[in-house]
């Protein structure tokens, strides 16, 4: 049975401790071999090969056996239910899936009820955080007042009071007057905007992607259009503003195109794609699986592809979770009534090396999207495993086979697009600030 | 005459009938057949056969449909069910209940059929999953209605000897039509040329995927056709959304003389009905003496008899169709 820190046990000391006998990866610098990592009052004291055996006097030894220690995950895209809807998820239930699932940071969004639009609001997270859960959790601010795309939030007072970037959650600030000025005002902060960029109008009731598959269900489709239009808004508001913008979660490499291109001439422009969107495709809806329906849809098998080329060409930053606790009462309808949105914390890393043993990206790439350059983006010192940087680490199995099975899962929602799926590479320890989180 | 579906060997042997996606030839002819002997006994107001007798059937009705539910309600008497009809748009879902709870409850009352509309795609098969009774697609959202594309095979079987090898003209609201996505699926199985005609704003996505021709004039997509399709077109798409205005919709795309007279002479007028007289379809054309838009209503009849007798024929626990096993689309990455 897997075991759990307890919320609190973040905040006392912990013994200085060593892990050996590891394949150590840190993206960040290109280190992959064999060694070990110290550490000591929460953060890394030494790195490297001279402790792949041995143990300094008066260390607590964690032998990995063999196995991968990397920077724990830092997963730029998660839902709660907290507050609001807790009887979906709390920090503390998706605190405990991030550590099943070997990330140690994750940024929670804005979308509850209320929207966190207000220094309140932010504060509440991070007590919350602090008191019931066993990872970082940094709340994402909300760019405008109640996610409605009209009025601007306090972006630097809330950025004060600890929201870590600025997005309108799952809703696109569709009038362009209304984005320009949060552009240019978040820029006077140097903070970061994610949008997801979806034209409201052209995706319309759309519940998947366009084409002959949801001719064939009888759904009315989203086409990429939708989402590249509002993406080409986005960038020539960026151009104008200079200001820090990333595409939080894109689906198709047009859109990805467009992004290099706009890093081209020079923008301070990143993007990020969700896990579904690189391990699953359209054909998985069929027939009417509503925990395959998300935001933006799955696309095409080729469209996935393309991702994951594009991934490997590090023309997208950040790989994200996008976990969307969802329940049976928003799930088990009639496909366009039902809710978006999927779990995927507990997932995230076991789906992401599905990637490197069918599609052939390498390890560094692929933790490198969701470690150090999401905490690059973000202004975070974890994500990487160099002395000095908070311990935050890893260690997984990237072979050891299981089957996902929802009654299993931490979250407290089950909506897992690969439940009963055949798995490849298991997290086996999560550790947080020093502490061992999940064993 | 009580034998019209006694038959040992029945080709169709499915619990449900949700979709039209599946269906074989042989299937399809073998409902058609068996209609067609229905619709001579309803004719002979003969005694009717009571296949049914003992057996409940309940016509859950999530959006108001006179005619339909009529019609299975007819067919289900005939062969002398116990029918029970339930609107529930204006029920228990408007109290909250969710459509499973709605399953769950029918099904608990155990009935042996259930014939099911819905207005959202898929919302059939998702009912169809919790329950232990046969379940009938009567029409769900833009998806599938099955009935409607075997008795319109039916009725053009009735009057041209056969369906294969002729040419069907769909014309009108295809994308948001469940009639024309069984039409297609049922006359391309029966080996029919079929043509979908609209504007581009009212064509499904990928038609080029759905394995018939299509035209955005419909001069054009109805020349030489043997039968012409007309599509409703639902009031609420008519006024700037899809189409400018009934004016121009009608005159590009509504069936008038002019138009009808490229198709074949002896070329049949058909509609699903209701009919929007002056928008699709013109009312001369409508009451034309090729029209069988009247046969299309009785054969519905039949062809319900016949799909009704035939689910309940089918052993419990028979899968119903499965729309498209996994394995023939490429790649779905879930692996599970």
């Amino acid at each position: 049975m897997p075991q759990f820190a307890k919320p609190g046990d973040l905040n006392a000391p912990h013994e200085p401790t060593v892990l050996i006998n590891a394949r150590v990866i840190d993206p960040a610098s290109g280190r992959d071999e064999p060694g070990g990592v110290l550490i000591k009052d929460g953060l890394i004291t030494d790195v490297g090969a001279k402790l792949r055996r041995n143990a300094p006097e008066g260390y607590k030894v964690i032998d990995c056996q063999g196995h991968i220690l990397a920077p724990g995950l830092v997963d730029m895209q998660v839902f709660t239910g907290e507050p609001g809807s807790e009887h979906r998820e709390t920090l503390r239930t998706a605190s405990r899936a991030a550590a099943a699932g070997g990330v140690t940071t994750m940024i929670v969004m804005p979308d509850t009820q209320p929207v966190i639009d207000e220094v309140a609001l932010v504060d509440f997270i991070l007590r919350r955080a602090r008191d019931n859960a066993i990872v970082h959790i940094h709340p994402m601010g909300a760019m405008t007042m109640g996610l409605e795309g009209s009025e601007l939030t306090e972006i630097g007072l809330l950025q004060r009071a600890g929201a870590i970037a600025f997005s309108n959650g799952k809703q696109s600030v569709m009038n362009a007057r209304v984005m320009h000025q949060v552009l240019q005002y978040s820029r006077d902060f140097d903070a970061l905007v994610t949008h997801f960029a979806e034209d409201q109008n052209l995706a319309g009731k759309g519940s998947m992607n366009a084409g002959e598959l949801a001719t064939r269900l009888g759904l009315s489709g989203v086409n990429k259009v939708a989402e590249t239009i509002m993406l080409d808004r986005d960038l020539r508001l960026v151009e104008l503003t200079g200001a820090r913008y990333h595409a939080a979660t894109l689906s198709c490499p047009e859109s990805v195109a467009a992004i290099r291109q706009a890093r081209g001439n020079g923008l301070k422009v990143t993007c990020g794609v969700s896990i579904n969107h690189l391990t699953l495709n359209e054909n998985d809806v069929v027939p009417y699986r509503t925990f395959f329906k998300v935001r933006p849809p799955l696309r095409t098998e080729a469209d996935r592809a393309a991702m994951t080329r594009a991934l490997e060409a590090g023309d997208i930053d950040v790989i994200v979770s996008s976990h969307d606790p969802q329940d049976v009462d928003t799930k088990r309808r009639p496909f366009d009534e039902a809710a978006d949105g999927a779990a995927g914390l507990e997932t995230l890393l076991a789906a992401a090396l599905r990637l490197h043993h069918n599609d052939g990206v390498d390890l560094k790439t692929l933790l490198r999207a969701m470690t150090s350059r999401p905490a690059e983006l973000l202004g975070l010192e974890c994500g990487r495993l160099i002395p000095g940087a908070p311990a935050d680490l890893i260690v997984f199995d990237p072979n050891a086979p299981w089957v996902v099975n929802r009654d299993e899962l931490s979250s407290r929602s089950k909506n897992s697009p690969f439940d009963e799926s055949k798995m490849q590479g298991r997290v086996l320890r999560t550790v947080v600030a020093g502490h061992t989180v999940y064993s | 005459m009580t034998q019209f579906l006694s038959d040992s060997e029945h080709a169709f042997a499915r619990h449900h009938l949700l979709t039209c996606e599946k269906l074989t030839a042989p299937e399809i002819e073998s409902l058609i057949d068996a209609a067609d002997k229905a619709a001579e006994i309803s004719r002979s107001g003969d005694r009717h056969p009571q296949c049914l007798a003992g057996k409940t059937v309940i016509n859950l009705f999530f959006e108001a449909s006179t005619r339909t539910q009529a019609s299975f309600e007819l067919a289900a008497k005939r062969l002398g069910a116990d029918v029970l009809n339930m609107n529930v748009s204006t029920s228990s879902v408007q109290k909250g209940e969710t459509l499973i709870d709605t399953a769950m409850t029918l099904n608990a009352m155990r009935p042996d059929i259930i014939v099911v509309r819905h207005h959202a795609a898929g919302a059939v098969q998702l009912l169809s999953e919790k329950v232990d009774c046969s379940v009938v697609n009567a029409g769900d959202g833009a998806h599938q209605h099955p009935t409607q594309a075997l008795l319109d095979a039916l009725t053009i079987k009735r009057e041209k000897g056969r369906v294969g090898g002729l040419t069907v003209a769909i014309c009108g609201d295809v994308k948001h039509s469940r009639v024309a996505r069984s039409n297609m699926d049922v006359l391309n199985a029966l080996g029919a040329n079929v043509r979908i005609i609209a504007p581009s704003t009212l064509m499904p996505s990928a038609p080029d995927r759905l394995g018939v021709e299509t035209f955005t004039n419909m001069w054009e997509g109805v020349t030489g056709a043997d039968v012409v399709m007309m599509l409703r077109l639902q009031r609420e798409r008519m006024a700037g959304a899809f189409v400018p205005s009934e004016r121009e919709y009608f005159h590009y795309f509504g069936l008038d003389q002019d138009k009808l007279s490229y198709a074949k002479p002896d070329a049949l007028i058909m509609h699903p009905g209701p009919m929007n007289r002056g928008v699709e379809i013109a009312s001369t054309v409508a009451d034309h003496s090729r029209s069988v838009i009247q046969d299309q209503v009785e054969m519905g009849v039949a062809i319900r008899m016949a799909v009704l007798a035939a689910v309940a024929r089918a052993p419990r626990g028979h899968q119903g169709n499965q729309p498209w096993a996994r394995s023939e689309n490429s790649s779905g990455s879930a692996q599970r």
